[in-house]
């Protein structure tokens, strides 16, 4: 392979690296702002709408319903006080924010976000360059893809636990010893919910996961994972929530009981580190959900190749339309997995944190294990016993 | 399965207290009739509104999915009323809207009441400033000789709001019936807490017209024979 074959493949993947990129942090953003106006909106209130931007030499305020307070927050991250408690753990306290918004990132590699791309088709100026090339839009197309996920999602309980131990405070240290239980147990019910729509696809590839689910199941339903799983998929989007930290298993940053738990000791951008992870884990377990359970970046009947409806009918695609439409479909049912995440998180209160172990391990677990049973079952009856 | 509040355990007769190990045990004297040992056992109090969750509620998820259906009903109300042009909020935004409800009695902004030729009642004899708890009043008084009825008057009346706390104890100290609160609220907005002074001349903007509480000069009302219990009741504030 020389070096001008190579280069063409280099760049389709920076193009992707630096799409997912942008989206990831502009969802990160914009949840800040989301969530804020959905809990006003749910309690009767407005929300946050003073924070403006000044045009220059005008006197012009744009306020564009409080967008600009998420603006303002990080600029006041940024620029207060890095304040460090006396005694710390040096090396553990400057790495655990990373560590925990490095994997949430890195999740997101193998997510697919669009179907495949013939970039040497779409923008005819650089077929010379690109020649009938095809890529599958997503950062890389690993065959290990849910497993990869997995291996990522769970190196984030390292970082909550070095911040609770090396802030060398009680609270934060209860903080990260919560955490850690926590997300091991959660884990393993996403785990084992997420087996029995491996042996529904029959691969771990979540593109080629994506691709079947643009069937149909006896003709009529798209062939979608919250169909063949339903009871999966509420079990992986509660076990996801758990994993994220967020209300109503937010024990671990139990602000009545632990101040923040185990960033109770982090200030500044150091904080935000924390804050930003925990809104970008809502977009990248939306984007997950999407993939396994609601067809991914396909609308209902839709393929690479266009839509084929129940009823007969045939619409082909082009490039040019298919592959905003994928992106725009992608886009959007993260939104909507976004927005029922917050819902979930303003409507519920907190549970005492035996009971969440206990939810964990008393009952999704069983439920869990229950369904990939039925689901083996269920396999070995359609396979005619094999 | 949630544990939620399980029902009252009820006392049961096999139940032993709790035992805190080798308890040396008195050895009844010979031909004494042993007394029952007194059984020290733990019992949960129980509350007359203990809650009690049926099977259904104990099940969760319903429940649950009631909630994320109160809640996004709510939301979804708002949103429709937000994206119709009307506002899906209680809120008033304050400084550039005011309420305009506030009840009759609402302590806001202090007037001065005036004299029929527009001077101030008041006489500059610093109670107020001396009950007021915030210490927010500041008088300085003058001299009239020209009005031996009322010999000292205000040269300056201010009271600081960024401290005010709306008590309303000036207005009962006030012997003249001199500094009264008025429904409307003082314009606070501001961003300089130590220029939150209110002068005199915002202060005497009373309107007697207006005051239908307590007009001034006081009706005259006509003495009548055996009513005097109830009109001693009705001007208690002279």
């Amino acid at each position: 392979m020389n070096a001008a074959s190579i280069l063409p493949d280099l760049a389709m993947a920076m193009v992707f690296i630096v799409y997912a990129i942008v989206m990831l942090l502009s969802f990160g953003g914009l949840l800040t702002w989301v969530e804020r106006k959905q809990s006003a909106i749910m309690a009767d209130r407005v929300g946050a709408n003073r924070a403006y931007i000044r045009l220059p030499f005008t006197n012009i305020k744009l306020v564009w319903l409080g967008l600009f307070h998420g603006m303002a927050d990080g600029l006041k991250m940024l620029l207060k006080e890095n304040f460090k408690p006396n005694t710390h753990d040096k090396v553990g306290y400057f790495l655990a924010p990373f560590i925990v918004f490095t994997p949430v990132l890195l999740v997101f590699a193998v997510v697919p976000f669009g179907g495949t791309v013939i970039p040497g088709q779409l923008i005819p100026a650089l077929s010379q360059w690109f020649g009938d090339r095809a890529y599958p839009m997503q950062i890389a197309n690993l065959d290990a893809g849910l497993l990869v996920v997995f291996a990522f999602s769970s190196l984030g309980i390292i970082g909550a636990m070095l911040a609770g131990w090396a802030s060398d405070n009680k609270f934060s240290l209860l903080g990260g010893l919560r955490a850690g239980s926590q997300m091991i147990s959660y884990e393993l019910v996403m785990g084992l919910t997420v087996l029995g729509l491996i042996l529904v696809y029959g691969s771990v590839n979540l593109g080629e996961i994506v691709r079947q689910q643009s069937g149909t199941i006896g003709g009529v339903l798209p062939a979608w994972g919250i169909f063949y799983q339903p009871f999966a998929a509420f079990l992986f989007l509660t076990a996801a929530i758990a994993e994220n930290k967020r209300i109503p298993f937010d024990l671990p940053e139990a602000e009545s009981e632990l101040i923040a738990g185990y960033f109770t000791e982090y200030s500044a951008m150091k904080l935000g580190l924390f804050m930003f992870s925990e809104f970008i884990q809502i977009a990248v377990v939306g984007a997950l959900f999407a993939t396994l359970f609601l067809g991914g970046y396909n609308l209902p009947y839709m393929t690479d190749a266009g839509f084929s409806f129940p009823w007969g009918s045939e619409i082909a695609l082009s490039q040019a339309v298919r592959v905003p439409l994928q992106l725009v479909t992608f886009l959007g049912k993260v939104a909507l997995l976004c927005v029922i995440q917050i819902q979930i998180r303003w409507t519920l209160p907190r549970f005492r944190y035996d009971q969440m172990l206990g939810l964990s391990w008393k009952m999704l677990l069983p439920l869990s294990l229950a369904n990939l049973v039925v689901t083996v079952l269920w396999m070995w009856l359609v396979g005619g016993g094999q | 399965m949630i544990r939620g509040i399980k029902n009252p355990p009820t006392p049961s007769a096999g139940v032993t207290g709790p035992s805190f190990g080798n308890q040396p045990t008195a050895v009844p004297p010979a031909g004494a009739v042993s007394a029952p040992r007194k059984v020290v056992r733990y019992e949960r109090k129980q509350y007359w509104n203990e809650p009690t969750m049926t099977l259904w509620e104990r099940a969760y998820l319903p429940e649950i999915l009631k909630g994320l259906a109160i809640t996004s009903g709510i939301f979804l109300r708002n949103m429709f009323k937000w994206v119709t042009g009307r506002r899906g909020a209680v809120t008033t935004y304050y400084p550039e809207e005011k309420r305009g409800d506030f009840a009759p009695r609402n302590r806001g902004k202090h007037i001065l009441t005036q004299r029929p030729d527009g001077s101030p009642q008041c006489i500059a004899c610093n109670m107020c400033a001396t009950v007021c708890p915030a210490k927010v009043i500041e008088i300085e008084s003058g001299f009239d000789p020209n009005d031996p009825a009322h010999p000292k008057f205000p040269v300056r009346f201010e009271i600081d709001y960024s401290r005010c706390v709306f008590c309303g104890m000036c207005v009962e100290a006030c012997p003249e019936d001199a500094i009264r609160m008025q429904e409307d609220v003082p314009n606070l907005v501001s961003d300089d807490r130590y220029n939150m002074w209110i002068t005199m001349d915002e202060m005497l903007t009373w309107r007697p017209e207006k005051d239908v509480a307590k007009p001034y000069p006081p009706k005259p009302v006509p003495l009548q024979l055996g009513d005097s219990v109830k009109r001693g009741r009705e001007s208690s504030t002279h």
